[in-house]
């Protein structure tokens, strides 16, 4: 029983931490249009980042200031605010296939410094060692796990409730204009721009949110948890769950966790011999499988955007009943 | 004479080798509605690009009540009054149409970041205020009826009284029309008119590209007619309709 709970606890967290970068994602292509093809880069600044600052001192490594957690991660969102800006700065004339795989490439270029500059991020072994907030008052394994996961819960619920803030907002309605329609949007008095760069920014630094709570979680991170895969696995939870919509965001993070969880689990223990190899590329087939049926059957995904919002749809109450012409 | 709101001067674009408005001087008179004509190719949209910011001038300047506008980006004229039309439609497709309408206010307080975030009650405010101000000129534009709809669902012609009506959202001194009338259906076309000459009874200055000759010829004055970047006529519709140049070059024979 106590295992069960502990291994739903665990998925959850996961599915949590997850769901947060894909509200991140939401933010940039479900409201502001901008095709951003390298998630793990803004992700794996956050976890690195926070790892830097709160990590435990290691001989000869950079690094390890065991900062206390909550600066430890202001410092790992900086780091993804910071390279999205400068990112942002650089790309963000560039529209939709030409974003994504400008980003696309930061994302293998960061990566590849992860790799490389071991005197900075321990290269390919990564780096090890983080003092878990509260984790020595709290003890107990089990318990610690329970926390984990509703702090994470606390934070998810947080960056919902400031986007739903944002997005249900005349800003929001700006955001959506600019990815309808950039130049009836300019020729309106709204700059691109400047909110293109801070869409992408804001979008990016979540992601460097949920970065920094999965180093705490699993106290390491290393080049293997920057592999493009997991830029595709946030967009397939996002084009499933709906883009455009944060609730939709958040369910489809779960979803293809799940799904993702069980098809390993499955695959484990029920292919040949011979094939167990090869499951983790059977897995990518099915994401990609994922992605390509959501857009081809139901590309507005599971829980659609809502043309008229809960925002407007009061508002239209309150306001004058139309009949015609003046 | 009161000052003009619209003030071209030696205004010029070249791509490339070519040449396509060649030292175009023009007064907008306050009050006016402006009809630009000429054949395809002659400059009009051109010329229009360079007064609406999004194509800068090779050469000249442009004033905007007095002030100097020469090569300011779009984004920062409508706030100075100055709108415009598209000769196809732009409305924000996934967007409600009162949402299209919404957006259209400079400097709102919910439009930033911290106004979004931490001002909750000033926003509220400013939404209810500009929500009967929406409401009034969608009805006013006879797309009440249509608030709630997706703009990516209406017509082409109301998408058409759509942006006159997100232009009017910010009380521009000047609003620029490229085809209004085109590919409308005549009762729409009809409304339009209306609401055009309501406007500028009421002191909105118009500047209109059109190649319906009868509509131009009906509602504008004065006209003016480009050919090959230059302005080869100005005058009254009266004037145009007996002009040699324009029944040969232009209007073919006369009716």
């Amino acid at each position: 029983m106590i295992g069960m709970i502990s291994y739903l606890a665990f998925f959850a967290t996961m599915a949590g931490i997850l769901a947060i970068v894909v509200l991140g994602l939401n933010l940039q292509w479900g409201y502001t249009g901008l095709f951003n093809g390298g998630v793990v880069a803004f992700f794996g600044a956050g976890a690195y980042g926070t790892m830097l600052l709160g990590g435990r001192p290691e001989l000869g490594q950079f690094g390890g200031y065991e900062w206390p957690f909550v600066f430890a991660l202001a410092g790992g969102v900086v780091l993804a605010a910071l390279i999205a800006w400068i990112v942002g700065m650089l790309t963000l004339r560039l529209r939709h296939d030409y974003l994504a795989i400008a980003t696309f490439g930061v994302a293998v270029a960061f990566e590849s410094v992860t790799r490389n500059a071991e005197w900075l991020t321990g290269g390919a072994k990564g780096l090890r060692g983080f003092p878990r907030p509260l984790e020595a008052a709290i003890g107990n394994n089990f318990a610690y796990g329970l926390f984990f996961l509703g702090m994470v819960l606390v934070v998810l619920g947080a960056v919902y409730w400031g986007l739903q803030r944002l997005v249900h907002s005349p800003y929001g309605r700006a955001l959506r204009a600019i990815r309808e329609d950039e130049t009836a949007a300019r020729s309106l008095g709204k700059n691109p721009a400047r909110l293109r760069l801070q869409s992408f920014v804001i979008g990016s630094a979540i992601m460097g949110v949920a970065g920094g709570l999965y180093v705490a979680f699993y106290a390491f991170v290393s080049p293997q948890d920057l592999a493009p895969i997991l830029t595709f696995q946030v967009w397939a939870m996002l084009i499933v769950g709906g883009a455009g919509n944060n609730r939709g965001a958040v369910l489809g993070a779960f979803l293809i966790w799940g799904a993702w969880t069980a098809s390993g689990f499955a695959l484990s223990k029920f292919a040949p011999q011979a094939m167990q190899l090869y499951t983790g590329s059977i897995q990518y087939i099915l994401i990609g499988t994922v992605i390509v049926g959501m857009l081809l059957w139901r590309p507005q995904g599971l829980l659609p955007e809502r043309i008229v919002t809960r925002f407007t749809k009061t508002a239209a109450k309150a306001g004058p009943t139309s009949k015609g012409a003046i | 004479m009161t000052e003009p709101v619209l003030s071209l001067r030696g205004l010029t674009r070249d791509f490339g080798p070519f040449r396509a408005v060649d030292s175009v001087s023009l007064d907008i008179r306050r009050g006016s509605i402006t009809g630009l004509i000429g054949p395809n190719g002659a400059g009009k949209t051109t010329l229009f690009n360079m007064v609406a910011g999004t194509l800068k001038p090779t050469s000249g300047s442009v004033s905007l009540n007095g002030q100097n506008i020469t090569g300011l980006p779009s984004e920062a004229l409508f706030s100075r009054g100055l709108a415009r039309t598209f000769q196809i439609p732009r409305p924000f497709r996934r967007m409600s149409v009162l949402d299209n309408v919404l957006l259209a206010p400079p400097a709102q307080v919910g439009e930033t970041v911290v106004g979004a975030l931490f001002r909750r009650g000033r926003v509220a405010a400013e939404e209810a205020r500009l929500r009967d101000k929406a409401r009034a000129i969608l009805d006013f534009m006879t797309l009440g009826k249509l608030a709630d709809q997706p703009a990516g669902k209406i017509s082409g012609g109301q998408m058409k009284l759509l942006e006159l009506a997100r232009a009017l959202m910010g009380d521009p001194a000047v609003i620029l029309l490229d085809e209004p009338a085109a590919g409308v259906n005549p009762s729409l076309t009809r409304t339009l008119i209306e609401r055009i000459e309501e406007l500028n009874r009421q002191g909105t200055t118009f500047v209109i590209i059109e190649h319906d000759m009868d509509f131009v010829m009906r509602h504008c004055d004065p006209v003016v007619a480009l050919a090959e970047g230059r302005i080869v006529f100005q005058g009254t519709a009266d004037e145009a309709r007996v002009n040699p140049l324009l029944l040969d070059a232009y209007l073919g024979a006369p009716t």
